[in-house]
């Protein structure tokens, strides 16, 4: 109640040490300066507070009652104790009776290797569970989205998934619904994930402290593809898979494993281990030409990037108005597809319905966007040639497996990651340059782009091929080049809910820009929701660097400079936005409500 | 010494704008219409009212915190969502009386400098509501609310709002939330209500109670009002007698008298031998006959190692079996009402009624008393508002007092009142 007087800095004692804070830092943030981690469920650093689990709470010197120190500002002159018998009592029992209400199958559970609430309770050295199991663990679970598994059994009522899909992405796809012990996290009318405004990020699975949300996994219909000897089966490994992978297997976050990747694919036993980045360059050069294009013929502007599946679905239920403004080049996963499945598959004098697709993604929205209706472009190119009939129509892309999912499958193999000799993709849908590796950052798509569309109009060699404006952590980037006298400006938007930011200029037609990258995940796909858990802000920063580690290490760093793509187009799709790009490369969005 | 039942009582007084007008309504609205907000306030703070709510406040100070906090606008808020089980005080006021708590409102909000006012009632209060639209319509007539209240500058008016039967928005931080179009749950405090309240911007929030004090505190002055009761807890207060009693019913008396009084000179007596009294509603611990001669003010209560509460005196007799009303009476009414949003309420209410009532029907153990007890420490020390500090309270209390019967249901299956049933 006290109206402390303006001060910029708050001094406090804490298990008996002093500590000086910024004023309005927390005593949970005080304390971890003196590096005392509270133990805490509802808290995540990248999330608003919330104050409802209490496992963090303190005692306060002439307080009656404890206080959650997440909540609580820290104040001049304040007394804090984080650890005495009254505080462990209450911490065990909050755990304990989060315990009672838990199902108890952690062998099977997806969250096993990475679940807070296991963790807790093993850290706060709970043996016995006092109360007796009530619930029936009856709750229907979600099954509805092809990327998203949401089981409210398993759900500790902690509103991480709920805030970070409200305030981070800005789409508020679930929220609480009913009072008490029959509180549950629901999406509208209970109408499923599928059928929401959901936009499959998976941003929720990186916070949930629990098994309670989850990718809906794909590991053994690849096993399965696998050991079918009928099938041909190739792999795409997108760019921010490399830059992660290393941590599912004890390497320290930053980890550059692109080699030990390579290696692990192919002993996992497919027939070719491919990279997205080959179809992340062919991106580049579609989507160079298509601003191009739309520049000088007057088309929409501006234009924006369609990488990133999760922001489509998200422009789709947001702004169904304004899906003229995305570009219409498929992803790099969907460009990977039907190349495989037909360029590569002439090549090999296949059929192509014996080639199987399976990529690794960064990204749990990838499993949605392989089974849209409109990604089966192979089968239309083969439909007549063939005579195949409709019922046959196949996927372009016919599984998508998390960095999670693919680091589970070489651990089921008794693969030794860490100690693997470096291999390499192979030919041709391996080749790549360091502008198919940025794509793996937020900014790298727009900085891989500005590359190319930089040479091809003017015809000049580009000597500064570093975009350091649209680099960084930043949630909007933006910058400006000039070619041939034309000022472009560009921005780099990544999280959704900056997304919406951007997207609302454009709607009232004031967005000052040409071009914009928007990526869904905060910090582009490197902190996708199929990556490692944990995924902090300090862990992507540590992925970014190896990213563009890897583009200053690449021989090559143009995207129209590799000589995999320039044989693609002579061989086979001839020139840019020409017809066979049209008919595989590109594609159409759909109007959705919100629920 | 009656103030807040004084009109109630008078021969032919029917809450009409035009009878609490002949007993000098709205004189004290005019009066403050004419004074400067610092000299209400101090005029306030005079009197030594605290909040009638529960968490005894003082309201003059709650007053110069919002009146001097800088964000604008302000609002004033009344919490008429009163749902503490055996209290009915606010609605005998709200439909008896209701110009006196608008007329307080009013005041308030010429005090803090807004215009913006907000009751905030209990959705099965049916008739308060209708008493209190009633009431607000008349007096906007007469422009006794409105705009440039009695020609002066000052405007004010209310806007009644119905809660939808949740006990915890009885909660202020919950009630701003409700009242805001959002589900009902508390807010993390600091920062209180009174600096980030409503919208996020100052806000008083006065139970119908405090309130209906504020027009007579104006009239009458501070010091008049301070002499009543005694130092720490001025003024009168209303009770609520319920249960085991002759004649239940509101009663206001000051804080002075002793809960022995309150049952015999006032409730008629009681009906049997009571064996416990909740004496501050279902969220207070309960007090043995040895410690009726306590006088009913907030330090003598607490010092018993109770609560007043909002003074809801619920009287037992030992022909009710305390095991039974601690299952099926205070845990079911607690886990039913937990909002859900912290851990040790929302799970502990639950986990505490099923043990209980586990007690109840011959399947507890020895082991279960302590592990209640235990709950009921860490529920008042963790819990983020006050519906789940205070749960399990009374029902702790039941435990250390009636430890004998609550073993010998659990070691002989065996109930002494005759209702508890055991499963064979």
């Amino acid at each position: 109640m006290r109206l402390s007087k303006k001060k910029n800095t708050v001094s406090l004692t804490i298990d008996s040490r002093k500590v000086t804070v910024p004023a309005g830092t927390t005593v949970f943030n005080a304390a971890k300066k003196l590096h005392i981690n509270i133990p805490h469920l509802c808290y995540n650093e990248i999330l608003s507070i919330y104050g409802a689990c209490r496992v963090c709470c303190v005692e306060i010197k002439g307080h009656a009652k404890l206080e959650t120190s997440c909540s609580l500002p820290a104040e001049e002159g304040m007394i804090v104790t984080t650890n005495n018998a009254r505080i462990r009592k209450a911490r065990r029992m909050i755990t304990e009776l989060l315990l009672a209400n838990h199902p108890e199958d952690c062998f099977t559970c997806d969250k096993n290797q990475n679940c807070e609430l296991r963790q807790l309770s093993y850290d706060l050295g709970i043996k016995e569970l006092r109360f007796k199991k009530a619930r029936k663990y009856d709750y229907a679970i979600d099954l509805s989205s092809p990327a998203i598994i949401r089981d409210p059994n398993k759900c500790i009522q902690c509103s991480r998934c709920i805030r970070v899909c409200a305030d981070v992405q800005g789409v508020g796809a679930i929220e609480f619904i009913n009072r008490g012990a029959r509180t549950q996290v629901l999406t509208a009318f209970n109408k499923g994930l599928n059928n929401v405004e959901c936009t499959n990020c998976g941003q929720c699975v990186l916070v949930c402290p629990t098994g309670a949300l989850r990718e809906k996994t794909e590991t053994e219909k690849v096993w399965d593809a696998i050991s079918d000897p009928d099938k041909f089966v190739v792999v795409q490994a997108a760019p921010a898979v490399r830059v992660a992978i290393g941590e599912e297997f004890g390497m320290p976050a930053g980890s550059l494993v692109t080699g030990k990747m390579a290696a692990a694919l192919r002993r996992l036993n497919f027939d070719k281990v491919f990279d997205t980045q080959f179809t992340a360059d062919l991106t580049i050069i579609e989507e160079a030409n298509e601003l191009l294009h739309r520049v000088k013929t007057g088309g929409k502007l501006p234009m924006v990037t369609s990488c990133s599946p999760g922001w489509i679905k998200f422009d789709e239920h947001f702004f169904p108005g304004l899906l003229g403004h995305l570009s219409t080049c498929k992803s790099p996963q969907q460009m990977f597809g039907p190349i495989a499945k037909t360029y590569y598959a002439e090549k090999l004098k296949m059929d192509p319905r014996k080639i199987c697709v399976v990529s690794v993604m960064p990204c749990t929205a990838k499993k949605f966007e392989a089974q849209r209706p409109e990604m089966t472009s192979a089968f239309d190119y083969w439909k007549k040639k063939m005579r195949l009939n409709e019922k046959d129509r196949f996927f372009d892309v016919d599984a998508v497996l998390t960095t999670r999912e693919a680091a589970r499958m070489m651990k089921e193999a008794g693969i030794d990651f860490v100690n693997l000799p470096n291999e390499e993709f192979d030919k041709p849908l391996g080749i790549s340059t360091g502008a198919g590796t940025i794509f793996g950052a937020s900014g790298g798509v727009m900085e891989a782009a500005l590359r190319t569309a930089y040479e091809v109009v003017t015809g000049k060699t580009l000597k500064q091929l570093d975009f350091k404006a649209v680099r960084g952590m930043k949630g909007i980037k933006e910058t400006e080049v000039t070619l041939n006298g034309l000022t472009v400006k560009v921005a780099a938007a990544s999280g959704l809910a900056n997304a919406k930011k951007i997207m609302k200029d454009v709607k009232a037609g004031k967005s000052p820009y040409h071009f914009i990258e928007i990526m869904c995940c905060p910090g582009g796909c490197l902190g996708g929701g199929g990556q490692p858990i944990p995924t902090t802000p300090e862990i992507k920063k540590k992925r970014a660097a190896a990213v563009y580690r890897e583009d200053r290490n690449m021989p090559i760093r143009k995207s129209h400079e590799n000589p995999a793509i320039k044989t693609l187009y002579s061989e086979f799709l001839k020139k840019p936005l020409g017809n066979k790009s049209h008919a595989l490369l590109h594609t159409r969005y759909t109007e959705r409500q919100r629920y | 010494m009656i103030i807040l039942l004084e009109n109630i009582k008078r021969k032919g007084y029917n809450g009409s704008l035009a009878s609490y007008k002949k007993y000098g309504g709205y004189e004290a609205l005019g009066k403050a219409l004419g004074m400067e907000s610092s000299l209400i306030i101090s005029e306030l703070k005079k009197s030594g009212l605290r909040g009638r709510g529960g968490a005894a406040f003082p309201t003059g100070i709650k007053w110069e915190f919002a009146a001097d906090a800088a964000d604008n606008p302000k609002y004033v808020v009344c919490n008429a969502d009163e749902g503490e089980p055996g209290t009915f005080k606010d609605k005998l006021l709200m439909e008896k009386d209701p110009h006196s708590l608008i007329e307080g409102m009013a005041i308030c909000g010429k005090a803090i400098g807004t215009k913006h006012g907000f009751i905030y009632i209990r959705g099965e209060y049916f008739d308060a509501f209708r008493s209190l639209q009633k009431a607000l319509d008349e007096t906007r007539k007469q422009n006794l609310i409105g705009k440039n209240i009695m020609g002066s500058d000052f405007s004010f008016d209310i806007t009644l709002y119905r809660g939808a039967g949740a006990y915890v928005c009885g909660e202020e931080t919950a009630l701003l939330d409700s009242l805001e179009g959002k589900k009902g749950q508390s807010r993390v405090k600091p920062p209180f209500p009174t600096f980030e309240g409503l919208r996020n911007k100052p806000t008083v929030l006065n139970n119908v109670e405090t309130l209906s004090n504020i027009a007579q505190i104006i009239s009458k002055g501070g010091s008049w009002f301070s002499k009543i009761g005694n130092k720490t807890a001025t003024g009168t207060k209303l009770f609520c007698l319920s249960g085991d009693i002759k004649k239940p019913g509101v009663y206001e008396a000051d804080m002075n008298v002793t809960l022995n009084e309150l049952i015999n000179d006032y409730g008629g007596g009681a009906v049997g031998t009571l064996s416990a009294v909740f004496p501050g509603g279902l969220a207070s611990s309960l007090l043995t006959p040895d410690k009726f001669d306590i006088k009913m003010n907030y330090e003598s209560v607490m010092k018993a190692g109770s609560m007043l509460g909002s003074g809801a005196v619920i009287a037992i007799n030992s022909t009710r079996c305390p095991v039974d009303l601690a299952a099926n009476r205070m845990a079911e009414f607690f886990d039913h009402e937990s909002c859900g949003k912290c851990t040790p309420c929302r799970e502990g209410t639950k986990r505490a009624k099923e043990i209980l009532q586990g007690i109840a029907s011959g399947t507890g153990s020895v082991e279960d008393l302590s592990t209640i007890r235990d709950l009921a420490d860490v529920l008042f020390d963790t819990s983020r508002c006050g519906l789940g500090q205070t749960a399990l309270n009374a029902i702790r209390s039941s435990i250390d007092i009636f430890e004998d019967i609550y073993l010998e249901h659990i070691t002989k299956r065996r109930c002494r009142a005759g209702i508890c049933k055991f499963k064979k």
